[in-house]
């Protein structure tokens, strides 16, 4: 049990670590043994079936909910409990959401310029009329909109991509350090997912923020993440470079949820779905109990071990 | 032509607005034959769950069919009297969409909903509609103990699975599946449909499936159709549209879903 689960080598210092985070509502037990670390400039996606507490464990890094025991640790310092005022508003500066709906998380009767101006006023990151227009601006044209046609338009005279767009530069108006992104591109066209993926990537390299990208598919995380952490009923099952546990899966359920990523090469065969759905079902049964035995299969890799069975 | 159950010949679909007409589904004919998986692509807005909705006439307004045929079994669906049309939907069309796992009613037992539909549309009796429930449930592997459970004790996918045991129930000859499987994750996505494929092979049923994920399309069905902006601008057997893809917009939205990396490149590797 000793082989700690860092995700990240020690090279930068990560801005949040979660160590041993747990999570119970009632005798649902939605976090177990949670642990891992975010670093500026780079992506950790955490990809797991509904359910399995990905949002939770976003919940807990935005602070929008508490652990029921772990620790928490923010550039360094213990940060489990509430600080005082001026440190939780210094966490919530840091920490910036971008959440799955594009449509609801904009107020309908507000215009773009203002869900950005307000943020950018708040935080005192420009001042007087003239810079605060400039830097909504800059942040528009950051995300790829037009700050011309979009500043005085409102949410409902804008497409989905383009209400996500804003609802990133509304988070980046914060200058955070760390953007937890819940599942953003899941309500989107196909056609602009990947622009979305592509301008997070962008938008981390740039600023060097810490990405925490949660998804239940595996390769869009594929896609923007460095490093990967797949979860099963609140385990971390299978961590690491995304390279590694794509390349080499060997939990159960990493190959279980590569296996069922659609591929328009390999057409179902028929009459296997009884031994897919056996499959699947054993799978999950195997990989449910609380398990502490952490496996290192490469340089940045981990798996747990499947609980003994009898 | 008594392998083609659904005939669609120049389809036309308005939708009314305060500055006129909008046309959603623009001259679009395509056939299903009897037992085949056709496959209907693209991105939202290009009018391909308006295509299931006019189908089945369910179209609500503002929609309004402007034109064509849509001939089941040579009778064309559009001209029959509601009456008539009531018997063809559920009989013989069945539904499932994205939503269904919602579309349970959450005050009723799984069985009595069973019930509801077979004495509907068969005047099956109670006992007989439970057999019939039971029969469907092992066939899409839920327990039959737990057909007297309310919807919100099934997960999603196994609500999903229910609708589509209440849709075979019925034996349609034709069930349209408008994203079934988009509001879940790919495991249980695989397992419904991996179903899907085994059921649709022993009872012979044709399906229309609409996605707009091509890949995934790729998989279960026999042909292909993709819609750009109202029209249908390929259709073409499963191994012509991924491999040597002739339209432009059927490349692109090949390449718009991020693959797994190491996977070989479909659609000519064009990018």
């Amino acid at each position: 049990m000793n082989l700690a689960p860092n995700l990240s080598l020690p090279a930068v210092e990560p801005v949040i670590r979660l160590e041993n985070i747990e999570r119970s509502f009632g005798a649902v037990q939605a976090l177990r043994g949670i642990s891992l670390s975010l670093t500026p400039g780079r992506a950790l996606a955490l990809v797991g079936e509904s359910g399995c507490g990905k949002t939770t464990c976003a919940r807990i890094i935005a602070r929008m909910d508490r652990p029921t025991s772990g620790r928490l640790s923010f550039r360094g310092r213990d940060a489990t409990a509430t600080g005082t005022r001026e440190e939780e508003r210094a966490y919530r500066r840091d920490v910036q959401m971008v959440f799955q709906d594009p449509f609801s998380s904009l107020n309908p009767v507000f215009s773009i310029d203002h869900h950005l101006s307000r943020p950018v006023l708040l935080h005192r990151h420009a001042e007087g009329k003239a810079g605060v227009a400039e830097a909504v601006s800059t942040l528009l044209a950051d995300v790829g909109l037009d700050p011309a046609v979009t500043r005085q338009k409102y949410p409902h005279e804008l497409s989905g991509g383009q209400r996500q767009r804003v609802n990133i530069a509304r988070a980046l108006a914060v200058q955070p350090r760390v953007l937890v992104a819940d599942e953003p591109t899941s309500m989107l066209d196909v056609s602009i997912r990947l622009g979305i993926l592509e301008l997070l990537a962008r938008i981390k390299r740039e600023r060097s923020l810490a990405l925490f990208y949660i998804t239940h598919d595996i390769a869009t995380a594929a896609h923007v993440a460095e490093e990967i952490v797949v979860m099963f009923a609140g385990q971390m099952v299978e961590w690491g470079d995304t390279e590694a546990v794509i390349a080499d899966a060997r939990h159960p359920y990493t190959q279980l949820l590569l296996s069922a990523v659609p591929d328009g090469a390999r057409p179902f065969i028929i009459g296997e779905s009884a031994r897919f759905l056996e499959r699947a079902e054993k799978v999950r049964a195997l990989s449910r109990p609380t398990s502490t035995a952490v496996e290192q299969v490469g340089k940045n890799h981990f798996v747990r071990a499947l609980a003994a069975q009898n | 032509m008594s392998d083609t159950l659904l005939q669609i010949r120049n389809l036309e679909v308005d939708y009314l607005l305060d500055k006129g007409a909008f046309r959603a589904v623009k001259n679009v004919s395509f056939d299903i034959g009897r037992g085949e998986i056709f496959g209907l692509a693209g991105e939202s807005g290009c009018g391909k769950s308006t295509i299931a909705f006019a189908i089945t006439r369910l179209a609500k307004s503002p929609a309004w069919i402007a034109g064509g045929e849509i001939l089941l079994d040579g009778r064309d669906l559009l001209k029959l009297p509601e009456g008539e049309m009531q018997k063809v939907r559920w009989r013989r069309v069945g539904m499932v969409f994205q939503s269904a796992m919602n579309s349970l009613n959450p005050l009723m037992r799984v069985e009595a909903q069973f019930h509801d539909v077979l004495h509907r549309h068969t005047g099956a009796t109670r006992a007989q509609s439970r057999e019939r429930a039971e029969a469907m449930f092992k066939l899409v592997g839920i327990p039959t103990g737990r057909l007297s459970d309310y919807p919100h004790q099934f997960s999603g996918g196994m609500r999903q699975r229910i609708v589509i045991a209440i849709c075979l129930a019925l034996q349609p000859e034709l069930i349209i599946m408008d994203e079934p499987t988009t509001a879940l994750d790919v495991v249980v996505q695989r397992e419904i449909l991996e179903q899907v494929i085994d059921l649709q092979r022993s009872h012979g049923f044709s399906v229309l499936f609409i996605t707009h994920d091509l890949h995934l399309m790729a998989q279960l069905c026999h042909r292909i159709g993709v819609m750009l902006k109202g029209e249908l601008v390929e259709v073409g057997e499963v191994r012509q549209v991924s491999g040597a893809p002739a339209h432009d917009y059927t490349r692109r939205l090949w390449n718009a879903i991020p693959q797994l990396p190491g996977r070989p490149e479909l659609a000519g590797g064009v990018a």
